[in-house]
């Protein structure tokens, strides 16, 4: 960029830095300036401003690096993205002012000035957006990766008996890792009884009861009995209106009148011992 | 009088935004958890059809009171290809997507008024509505 611009932005370092922060805390509301306590603000500000001058001293390389460090940095405050890109437009604004005002700027000079701060001011702006859109995609997709591992836990509780917890909605790809999982767990634990908890689940539409019933099949077609437990009575009532299907199944309202069941069914039950005390 | 608010269906995440929109709006009506369940499959129902059939639409949930009767109404709307067969797909066990088939049927049977509009031009609209008793 134009080096006269950036020696007017060194020279006028301070009193461009109060104003622009006067300005951005008056022209956002409360909501963010609360966020982020004075002294913060205040220091980010001013190294947003050494940043800008770096650029002409460090090579592009060396701008590029620290920007993307600032901008992580700026994330981890939590400040908002429309307030930093907000905010390098005033800086902007103020900038011309300054400039116009102390009359480095001539009618002659001013399209080729412009130019050159607008593409440096564009980049900048580009270079933080992505690297905020980078931090939530990773962000997303962390949370997905933790979502995955909680989705369908088949559990062991007995010899010959898992229990599958479901917590929450059901969509196509957690149906698919639900029936994988329960067949792989029905083999692997040689289970007898394969008990599918919903109590988690908020709503059981159609296509829920569909994928619940194509698992239950397929757990039956390899030897093992499947059992539907913590059906509330809300539940209960929807299933009915809608006319779905369930009698091929055995359903009880709670986990552990399923378990006992299980028990029953593999030739078991529990007993009290006598204490010694 | 009513008060309305939409959610745009495009993911199968938006048929959870739409539905957690009309659980609230129930709750604040103070409709008990039965109907809420209700509201909210039927919700569930129309939203998951817009996704599968359709691709894009719209969910509306509106608050009505009619003679000083709160009621919950929900407007599903589509530009999608349409229902050819209405009479058909109202039959309980009628899927085109190899599911239950207990969709619309079930969400008719879930509220209290149901109507359908449907064609090849303009697409679908399914309105329908549950008082508060």
């Amino acid at each position: 960029m134009n080096k006269m611009i950036f020696e007017f932005i060194e020279a006028h370092k301070l009193e461009m830095l109060n104003e622009w922060m006067k300005t951005t805390k008056d022209e956002n509301d409360d909501r963010v300036v609360r966020v982020v306590s004075d002294q913060v603000f205040n220091s980010t500000s001013r190294e947003f401003v050494d940043l800008i001058i770096a650029n002409i001293k460090g090579t592009k390389d060396d701008y590029h690096s620290r920007l993307k460090e600032f901008a992580e940095r700026v994330v981890r405050l939590g400040w908002p993205l429309t307030f930093v890109s907000k905010g390098l437009h005033t800086f902007g604004v103020i900038v011309f002012e300054r400039m116009e005002e102390a009359g480095a700027i001539t009618i002659e000079n001013q399209r080729k000035i412009f130019r050159e701060f607008d593409e440096w001011l564009t980049r900048t702006n580009i270079e933080i957006i992505g690297i905020y859109a980078a931090t939530w995609e990773k962000t997303v997709s962390l949370q997905k990766i933790a979502l995955q591992e909680l989705s369908a836990p088949l559990i062991p509780v007995f010899d010959r008996i898992t229990v599958m917890p479901l917590v929450g909605t059901i969509d196509t790809e957690r149906a698919k890792q639900i029936m994988e999982n329960l067949l792989k767990g029905a083999v692997k634990h040689r289970s007898e009884v394969v008990l599918i908890d919903i109590t988690g689940v908020p709503v059981v539409d159609t296509m829920v009861a569909h994928h619940i019933i194509q698992a239950a099949e397929a757990v039956r077609l390899v030897g093992a009995k499947c059992m539907l437990c913590g059906i509330r009575p809300e539940i209960a009532q929807t299933i009915v209106s809608l006319g779905i299907d369930l009698t091929q199944f055995t359903t009880k309202n709670t986990l552990q009148k399923g378990i006992e069941t299980a028990l029953e069914l593999t030739n078991r039950k529990i007993v009290n011992v006598e204490g010694q005390n | 009088m009513s008060i309305q608010s939409c959610v745009t269906i495009i993911n199968e995440w938006d048929i959870v935004a739409a539905r957690q929109l009309g659980r609230n709006v129930a709750k604040e009506l103070g409709f008990g958890t039965v109907d809420q369940a209700r509201i909210t499959t039927a919700i569930s129902e129309l939203a998951r059809n817009i996704y599968l059939y359709a691709g894009k639409g719209q969910i509306c949930i509106d608050k009505l009171y009619e003679g000083g009767k709160p009621g919950v109404r929900i407007n599903a709307i589509d530009n999608g290809p349409g229902i050819s067969d209405i009479r058909q797909v109202m039959e309980d066990g009628y899927s085109t997507s190899g599911g239950l088939g207990a969709g619309l049927p079930g969400v008719k049977r879930l509220m209290d008024q149901f109507v359908i509009e449907s064609n090849p031009e303009e697409g679908t609209q399914i309105t329908a509505t549950k008082w508060l008793r």
